[in-house]
């Protein structure tokens, strides 16, 4: 029955991209977007009973399905593993991925490739899913290529555009750097542990005195492994294709960029928390890398004007935070902000899909304002997830932030002060976000002006729903009484002290609350106050035209890594290809002048070939017996 | 006379027979000492006995086989000596490899012939036709069954490749 | 009966065998006359035949000359077909010469 439900929990989502991709053109729109839907809310249900059951029971369900790879000591299972961490993560990765399917039967459809789309999405749930269920890392491999795939073929899904195109193959390669540290990372594991297997990787960890070398190993293969998550999951210094991932459609941007497949780092870091465990230097990695990518992220939000833009880069700032709270072995803490992250991220992305729906493709938020009248679903939905993202009380982001920063307080101050400014600058730019596309008037043409509209209810309902999470998401985790933090207990193996609800933690809620007013009231003061508006590209100046110009991090690479392998391709293609082929060339030149002498032997005349054949077997038998 | 006299004088006959097929002009003359050579050999076979073979040699070859080959000179008419001479150089490949031939063949047998022991007589009955029979069909039986289809195979390719064909042009 | 081979040894034979397989080698090279090649690859076949069945004595074994009836089984296909494709040969050139089929070479 488990077993059976399992395979059902994993296997809809990819019959639906089958029906999707095979027989979707020809069954109609309607069709594609109710199957495209219905399939991961099948995956929906199964998961919420998986729920029930673990949440009584207390016990992880493992599901074996086929020995994979079986050597004499080193055996691959096809097997799949729901305990707490990845039935929480399958429960809002499928809930957000049924609302945001719900989503795109609206957006998508006038898109003559809606049947493409639905069968893409599926897919990445479907991988999404593999790569969270699966009880080793070959599995969880396998779903972590599948959601690169997936990414890769929905950010270039508009493929006639060549930037979009560019796009998509700049989140592939990047990712594939990413992969391969991930990939050396699982090697060594297996090469230490001789088994991939989750649970036998932490019982060998806690059964038996690891030798020097092996915990030297350990580190390198931890290292690699947050390689591997700093490409997926967009952190320094692999970050530059999540911001560019935008180009794909806007449904797109909040499940996989923002809610699900950005996340996946943190679940495998979360998955592996003993591995990290001992290799404390890299978890101070971890931590650093966090923090700098949340300011790093966070400054170059401040200046971006493209309404998409600002998000991604909001969200690579927020991963950042994640990663920070990672790297200080708070986990959970990092769960939790991962899910109210992907609340009101995925809500704050789907508004932003509305606006450009209403505005027919507009994304430059120089061009908008005003929306708050005509659009007030959408308004209020955004402007809950926004309050809960820059940390208003009481909202989700509050909660969760709250307690990153609290970790970061009490392991390492300048980490706390560098997650406060980048939350300072959250605020700031989320709300200019919010003033410049809802308040003052209308800046785009009268054309557009025209045909604003508040969007259909599939477009509103979604909002509504993830807008009432993001309010009340936080919920889960209240300091000092955190069912999260009881629900995920079985998980790590190392006790973390409980941050007690002391003077210091309300001193440190105060900071945080007055920090993000104060970036508020900028915003205020600035875009609704004096009604600023952005200048054009041109006319941007100084830190802001760095800012703006993402602290030229693409033309860095591009000169230091791009530009010097095409030159190195062109050095190979120019030399090493023209002399291979020479070379080539010329061994089917004698092959030839050979080939036509030696066809002068075949003379067509019995007797040559039977005096041929006498010499022959002289020969054989000289060689065989006289010799 | 001696069994050995008696193979003397037959393989001469057979060893003659054989050269004067290879080399008559006239090639009605090459197919008579050919079926004289045939009947040499079967008288071979005989020596050692196998009755059987010796019956079925002479039934297929100097019966069938050799009709045939009659059949067919006579009716192409070929029984002229009408064969230009070969140059001298294939000429002196034929008898280089003749030599060579032999000489290897001969060579080969002499060196490895320590190995070869000596004839001991079991008693048993090995080929009389009854057991060349019972081997025939238990261990070849298949084999058997193929060689009657190759049969059939070659007499309807024999008859489809004579056929004066009116189709083709 | 006493058996021959202890009268006249095995290696007579191999003798006879080798002579008579070389005649017929020399035969096909000498020859330029279709049939007469065919002749002589019957002399060759004959000789290792012949070879077959002393060995097959020599073993006390019947399996030799159970090789031999098939060898005679090919060789009267061989000999069908072979004379039928020289009579098509003869019909189309005129002649069993054997150097006009130089012409079929690809």
């Amino acid at each position: 029955m488990e077993k059976n439900l399992a395979l059902v929990l994993v296997l809809a989502p990819f019959f639906g991209f089958l029906a999707n991709i095979f027989f979707g053109k020809k069954a109609g729109k309607g069709f594609v977007g109710l199957l495209g839907t219905l399939s991961i809310l099948i995956s929906f249900f199964a998961t919420t009973y998986f729920f029930m059951q673990i949440q009584s029971t207390g016990k992880p369900i493992e599901v074996k399905l086929f020995p994979w790879i079986a050597l004499e000591s080193f055996q691959i299972d096809m097997s799949f593993l729901l305990d707490q961490l990845s039935v929480l993560w399958l429960l809002f990765v499928t809930g957000i991925g049924t609302l945001i399917h719900m989503y795109s039967i609206s957006y998508m459809h006038d898109d003559e490739n809606m049947h493409k789309f639905f069968a893409y999405l599926n897919l990445f749930v479907f991988f999404m899913i593999t790569l969270v269920m699966g009880s080793n890392l070959l599995v969880m491999f396998i779903g972590w290529e599948g959601v690169g795939l997936c990414s890769y073929l929905l950010i270039g899904f508009w493929y006639k555009n060549q930037d979009y195109n560019d796009a998509a193959k700049k989140a592939f390669i990047m990712n594939r750097v990413g992969d391969l540290g991930l990939l050396i990372g699982i090697f060594i594991l297996a090469y230490v542990f001789g088994s991939l297997d989750y649970h036998l990787i932490a019982r060998d960890i806690f059964s038996q005195e690891l030798s020097a070398t092996d915990s030297a190993l350990i580190s390198i293969a931890a290292l690699c492994l947050f390689i591997g998550a700093t490409g997926k999951s967009a952190q320094i210094p692999l970050y530059t294709w999540l911001p560019d991932a935008m180009a794909g459609p806007t449904p797109v941007s909040a499940l996989i960029h923002a809610a699900t497949m950005v996340t996946a780092g943190i679940f495998m870091v979360t998955r592996l928390n003993f591995v990290f465990d001992l290799a404390p230097n890299v978890q101070t990695i971890i931590a650093v890398i966090g923090a700098g990518t949340a300011i790093v992220a966070a400054a170059i939000g401040l200046v971006q004007n493209d309404i998409k833009k600002v998000l991604a880069y909001s969200t690579v700032s927020q991963l950042g935070l994640m990663f920070l709270a990672l790297g200080l072995g708070a986990y959970e803490v990092a769960v939790f902000h991962v899910i109210t992250h992907a609340f009101f991220k995925a809500c704050l992305f789907l508004g932003s899909g509305s606006v450009i729906h209403a505005l027919h493709g507009e994304q430059d938020m120089r061009n908008m304002g005003g929306l708050k009248k005509v659009m007030p679903i959408t308004f209020w939905t955004m402007m809950i997830s926004t309050l809960a993202i820059s940390g208003i009380f009481p909202f989700a982001g509050f909660w969760s932030k709250d307690e990153i920063l609290m970790t970061a307080f009490h392991g390492n101050t300048i980490l706390w002060v560098v997650g406060s400014i980048a939350s300072i600058m959250t605020a700031f730019y989320m709300f200019r976000l919010m003033y410049l596309t809802f308040f003052n008037d209308f800046r785009g043409t009268e054309h557009q002006k025209k045909h604003l509209h508040e969007s259909p209810a599939l477009i509103t309902i979604p909002l509504v729903i993830l807008a009432i999470l993001a309010a009340v998401g936080g919920l889960i985790s209240l300091p000092g009484n955190s069912w999260l933090n009881h629900y995920l207990a079985p998980l790590f193996h190392k006790a973390h002290e409980a941050h007690h609800l002391d003077g210091t933690a309300y001193m440190l809620m105060g900071i945080a609350t007055v920090g993000a007013l104060v970036g508020i009231g900028m915003a205020y003061a600035k875009y609704l106050k004096k009604q600023e508006v952005p200048e054009q590209d041109s006319e941007i100046t100084g830190i802001a035209k760095v800012l703006y110009n993402k602290f030229y991090v693409d033309e860095a690479y591009e000169m230091l890594i791009v530009n010097p392998l095409y030159k190195l391709s062109h050095f190979f293609r120019k030399y090493i290809e023209t002399a291979v082929s020479e070379l080539l060339f010329g061994l089917g030149k004698v092959t030839n002048s050979i080939g036509n002498q030696g066809k002068l032997v075949q003379n067509g005349s019995v007797g040559v070939y039977l005096f041929a054949f006498v010499l022959g077997l002289s020969s054989i038998l000289i060689y065989l017996f006289l010799v | 006379m001696s069994i050995l006299t008696i193979f003397y004088i037959l393989a001469a006959f057979t060893l003659a027979t054989g050269f004067l097929t290879v080399v008559s002009k006239n090639p009605i003359h090459s197919a008579i000492y050919l079926v004289l050579c045939f009947f040499s050999v079967a008288g071979h076979y005989l020596m050692f006995n196998a009755q059987f073979l010796s019956l079925v040699h002479i039934i297929v070859y100097a019966g069938a086989i050799m009709v045939l080959i009659l059949f067919t000179i006579m009716l192409m008419n070929l029984n002229k000596e009408n064969e230009p001479n070969k140059n001298l150089l294939s000429k002196i490949s034929a008898a280089i490899a003749f030599g060579l031939l032999g000489f290897v063949m001969l060579a080969t047998f002499i060196k490895t012939m320590p190995i070869i022991d000596t004839y001991k007589q079991s008693g048993q009955d090995y080929q009389s036709i009854k057991v060349l029979g019972k081997v025939l069909l238990n261990e070849y039986m298949v084999p058997f069954e193929f060689a009657s289809v190759l049969l059939l195979v070659a007499m309807i390719g024999a008859v489809l490749l004579s056929k004066k064909s009116t189709s083709i042009q | 009966m006493q058996n021959i081979l202890e009268q006249i040894g095995i290696e007579n034979y191999i003798y006879l065998s080798v002579l008579l397989f070389c005649i017929g080698a020399f035969g096909v090279l000498y020859r330029r006359n279709a049939i007469i090649m065919f002749m002589s690859i019957e002399i060759m076949l004959n000789a290792v035949n012949l070879l077959l069945v002393a060995f097959s004595t020599y073993h006390q074994d019947a399996q030799g000359q159970v090789f031999v009836f098939f060898s005679m089984a090919v060789a009267a296909a061989e000999v069908a077909v072979g004379l039928s494709i020289l009579v098509s040969i003869f019909r189309n050139t005129g002649s069993i010469d054997i150097d006009n089929l130089k012409n079929l070479k690809g």
